[in-house]
């Protein structure tokens, strides 16, 4: 308190005699006190020093800021743009904390965010609130930057005017963790985003996709949950990822999965849990990849592996309840499957070693008819379908021989 | 042992056709039986005593022709069976049901309030058959059991398919002494049977029928009478032989 | 109506103590009991059940309830010369038969789930269509060995006519839907092979467990189309409804034979 009278004080001097005043550690914005605008308070603060912005509506033109500060509000600060962007940051160390943002126009010519980064290194946001905003906060060009425990709730309904809740563009170093987004076309997403870290968020009901990874190499995202997004997650061209401890899960429409990889190579995607989606895991162009210890649980189809997809290896990977557990488009394979478990087995194990004595086909022939003549799908789980499976199993013709678990599990794996 | 007396009915047929695809199994039927009678249907296999027999208890539809009991013309209601007792020629009683669960599933399905007949139900109950499963008696338990069912709510009118077949003589005997009785009593009795001498010790009219058509209606002694023989066998036998009399 | 009620009565004493029906209930218990103890929880024993109530239990029905109606011929004959109508004694005979094997099947797989299921929110979806499935299927076969017992007096005809139907609708009638969407593959089919599935009551007991397993896969290609029709609560009850159509038919062809028939 010592501290704040005297500030204060100086405040009201700084207004009466606005010119050349020397910079404040501590600027505090209040629709009722003498500094009433963030642009004002950035004019006075002093680099390195903070802004507390007291509860209120504010709605100002674009907020540049351009020194390091941390900008803090109470409980009740809004911050409300229209045609704009509500901060637009070119200086390092900026933080934003406990602020809530509503309202930023769709714009069809720019990607017009709540928050931009343009250029910077070690900016946070965290513990904020963005609301029916078109993007909600944007990284281009910048690093070592964390997005924590945010809520970003998007209000769009239609793809083509809808934005990205986290938007990352050729950034590097940057964590984003513990945010719940939902409501835009990608919940989070990132181009040529370099090790980046993914952690504990949910994102939901977005449009698109609920995490996207375009070009970003080694980058890493773990126990997040993605629920019943347009699709679950899109990894594209894209190496040496991480992916661990994920939920995928009510992913369901005619192109919806929960996890695509394309042109994905030398990744590791373990423990995940592929719950409901209408394909669990797509593989597209994708090589050397390990898929170990995930759960695929009630899917349509749990995983589907084009052609083009080669040397990838699925080991102690659980199956079970799902309609299809392994499709593909050709009689070509040269993925393996080992030590899986499959529900759909149904062989022995006369050694008791714990695996099945016979080899599992994972790929039924009733998966090619229903990729050929779509209709036939009606007859899933059809005795008549059944038998025309166990036909192909005894002497497979028409799927491809090399895809079967040799070493298929007799139990979940613990 | 008297019978209560019972008001018997006589049983008219008329003109009766029956056809089953190509065969004619009545080929214009038209009698009277006498009530208070016994009256005997014979005729070789197919000569169409059981759909007559089945007729009268509305198992089979006629094509055409009527049939008349007790002065009133059959419509498809099903309220004249009340008065009647059939026992049909081969018996099959649901298998997992007591003899006993038979009577009193028929006596449910009757609503029956007036006092019954026990005599032959009692003979048949003796050594516990009646609280049996069915599927268990032998074959000449299960027709006691079917003897007992007709004679049971005190019909009027007694059908009854080859009565003592699959009955040992003694059986035999207390099921003709009690159609009989009943008879005396003032029922109607029309009995089918092959045996000659059951024939000639109960029945007192005959009707002969050959492919659908009577042959010869009329008293038994008529028959032999008519065609010059004295044993009812030959009688039968030469009506058959030189056709319509 | 009420000799309906009493034929009901006696016909239920005697189908409920034949060993048929007994063995029939044990082993849809003995079944249910095993799959709980080797496979786990409620939702993956219904799935394994699927085959039991779509293939088995229809089976059991047509040709148990044609045998039975054979069997009962004669007794049938002797009800017939009772004064009884034979609309009221038809409806008893068929209750008499359907609803002792719609309790065996209710008891053989309900009681395993009573004892080893867990009450979880999640598994009243996929057991109530389960029962309804298998309920609704043995009232259809029950109806349709009722017609095809009384329509053929000799024996061997009915049985047979009872298990080529049955193979037809478990098996054969699904070989020709593939045929045909295999051979009109340039035409729009969903609409076409979902009028076809409408019509066989294998299949509909089938779609109702899809609806409850399969959602994410019917989501997939024009699948959505099946989901979209079947998905909502009008799809579901638009089956049942087929299901109940398909057991009133052939009932009310059989109630019409029976009344006609000369026996």
């Amino acid at each position: 308190m010592t501290l704040r009278a005297p500030a204060r004080l100086l405040g009201g001097l700084l207004l009466a005699a606005p010119a050349a005043l020397p910079a404040q550690a501590l600027v505090v914005v209040d629709p009722a006190g003498p500094v009433r605008t963030v642009t004002e308070a950035l004019a006075r603060v002093a680099p390195g020093g903070r802004i507390n912005v007291r509860a209120g509506n504010y709605s100002e033109p674009v907020i540049r800021v351009a020194v390091p500060v941390t900008i803090v509000g109470d409980s009740g600060a809004v911050f409300v743009g229209g045609d704009h962007e509500i901060f637009v940051v070119t200086a390092d160390d900026v933080t934003f904390r406990g602020l809530t943002l509503r309202h930023v126009e769709p714009s069809y010519v720019e990607d017009r965010a709540a928050i931009l980064f343009d250029s910077v290194a070690n900016c946070v946001v965290e513990d904020s609130r963005l609301e029916g905003t078109f993007f909600g906060i944007y990284l281009s060009r910048s690093r070592g930057c964390r997005i924590s425990r945010n809520v970003v709730q998007g209000t769009s309904t239609a793809e083509m005017s809808a934005g990205n809740a986290i938007h990352l563009f050729h950034s590097r170093d940057v964590t984003v963790d513990g945010n719940r987004v939902t409501g835009h076309r990608d919940g989070i997403y990132l181009e040529f985003a370099e090790d980046a870290r993914v952690i504990g968020n949910l994102s939901t009901g977005n449009l698109r996709y609920g995490l996207h990874f375009m070009f970003s190499h080694r980058c890493e995202y773990r126990d997040n949950r993605f629920v019943n997004n347009g699709a679950g997650v899109a990894v594209m061209y894209t190496r040496s990822m991480l992916m661990q401890g994920n939920t995928f899960a009510d992913n369901w429409g005619a192109a919806s999965y929960g996890l695509l990889l394309k042109e994905i190579r030398d990744s590791r995607i373990l423990g995940n849990s592929f719950r409901e989606n209408t394909v669990g895991m797509y593989l597209e162009g994708s090589a050397r990849n390990e898929v170990t210890g995930n759960t695929f649980e009630a899917n349509g189809w749990a995983v589907r592996v084009l052609a083009d997809a080669e040397g990838n290896r699925f080991a102690r990977n659980v199956f079970l309840r799902n309609s299809f557990d392994v499709s593909t488009n050709s009689r070509s394979n040269v993925s393996t499957f080992r030590g899986n478990y499959w529900d759909h087995y149904e062989g022995y194990d006369l050694d008791h070693d714990g695996f099945g004595d016979v080899p599992f086909h994972p790929v039924r022939l009733f998966s090619l008819l229903v990729a050929q003549h779509e209709p036939s799908l009606i007859l899933l789980r059809s005795f008549f379908v059944d038998l025309l499976d166990a036909a192909e199993r005894v002497m497979p013709v028409l799927t491809p021989e090399t895809l079967r678990d040799d070493r298929p599990l007799m139990r979940v794996p613990a | 042992m008297t019978e209560p007396a019972v008001a018997a009915p006589a049983v008219e047929f008329r003109a009766l056709r029956k056809r089953f695809g190509r065969l004619t199994a009545l080929d214009g039927v038209d009698i009277r039986l006498g009530a208070g009678r016994v009256t005997a249907l014979v005729g070789p296999n197919g000569a169409g005593k059981s759909t007559l027999i089945k007729c009268l208890l509305g198992l089979v539809r006629p094509d055409e022709g009527s049939i008349v009991l007790a002065g009133a013309t059959l419509d498809g209601g099903f309220e004249y069976r009340r008065g009647l007792g059939y026992m049909p020629q081969a018996p099959r009683f649901p298998d997992n049901l007591t003899g006993r669960e038979v009577v009193d599933m028929l006596r449910d399905l009757r609503g029956h309030a007036a006092a019954t007949d026990g005599e032959l139900l009692d003979w048949f109950g003796e050594s516990g058959a009646l609280d049996r499963p069915v599927r268990v008696l032998s074959g000449g338990t299960r027709q006691k059991l079917n003897a007992a069912i007709a004679f049971l709510f005190r019909p009027a009118l007694l059908i009854l398919d080859e009565p003592t077949a699959g009955l040992d003589p003694v059986a035999s005997g207390i099921l003709k002494d009690k159609i009989r009785r009943v008879r005396d009593a003032g029922a109607t009795v029309v009995l089918s049977s092959h045996l000659i001498a059951e024939l000639e010790e109960l029945a007192e009219d005959l009707v002969f029928l050959v492919e659908g058509k009577i042959r010869y209606a009329g008293p038994l002694a008529g028959l032999k009478a008519r065609t010059g023989e004295t044993g009812l066998e030959r009688a039968m036998a030469a009506l058959l032989t030189r056709g319509g009399a | 109506m009420t000799t309906t009620v009493r034929v009901l009565k006696y016909e239920l004493h005697n189908v409920v103590r034949s060993r048929a029906v007994l063995v029939y209930t044990l082993f849809l218990f003995l079944l249910t009991d095993v799959l709980f103890r080797f496979g786990g929880e409620g939702a993956r024993v219904v799935l394994s059940l699927l085959n039991v109530v779509l293939l088995f239990v229809p089976l059991v029905s047509v040709v148990f309830g044609t045998m039975y109606v054979y069997s009962a011929r004669e007794f049938t004959e002797l009800l017939l010369a009772q004064p009884v109508g034979r609309r009221s004694l038809f409806a008893g005979l068929y209750l008499g038969l359907a609803l002792p094997l719609a309790g065996a099947f209710l008891l053989g797989v309900g009681l395993p789930f009573a004892i080893h299921a867990k009450a979880e929110a999640a598994l009243w979806g996929p057991l109530s269509m389960l029962f309804a499935g298998g309920l609704l299927l043995t009232f259809v076969f029950t109806a349709v060995a009722m017609l095809l017992a009384i329509l053929f007096d000799d024996r061997a005809k009915g049985l047979g006519g009872a298990i080529l139907i049955w193979l037809g609708c478990a098996v054969l009638y699904d070989g020709v839907i593939l045929l045909l969407i295999t051979m009109f593959r340039e035409y729009p089919l969903e609409r076409p092979v979902l009028a076809l599935t409408l019509l066989n009551p294998i299949d509909l007991g089938r779609v109702l467990l899809l609806l409850q397993f399969d959602t994410a896969a019917l989501m997939g290609y024009t699948g959505a189309v099946f989901e979209k029709f079947f998905g909502t609560s009008l799809g579901r009850v638009t089956v049942l409804l087929a299901l109940a159509v398909q057991a009133t038919v052939p009932l009310l062809l059989a109630s019409r034979v029976f009344r006609r028939k000369d026996f």
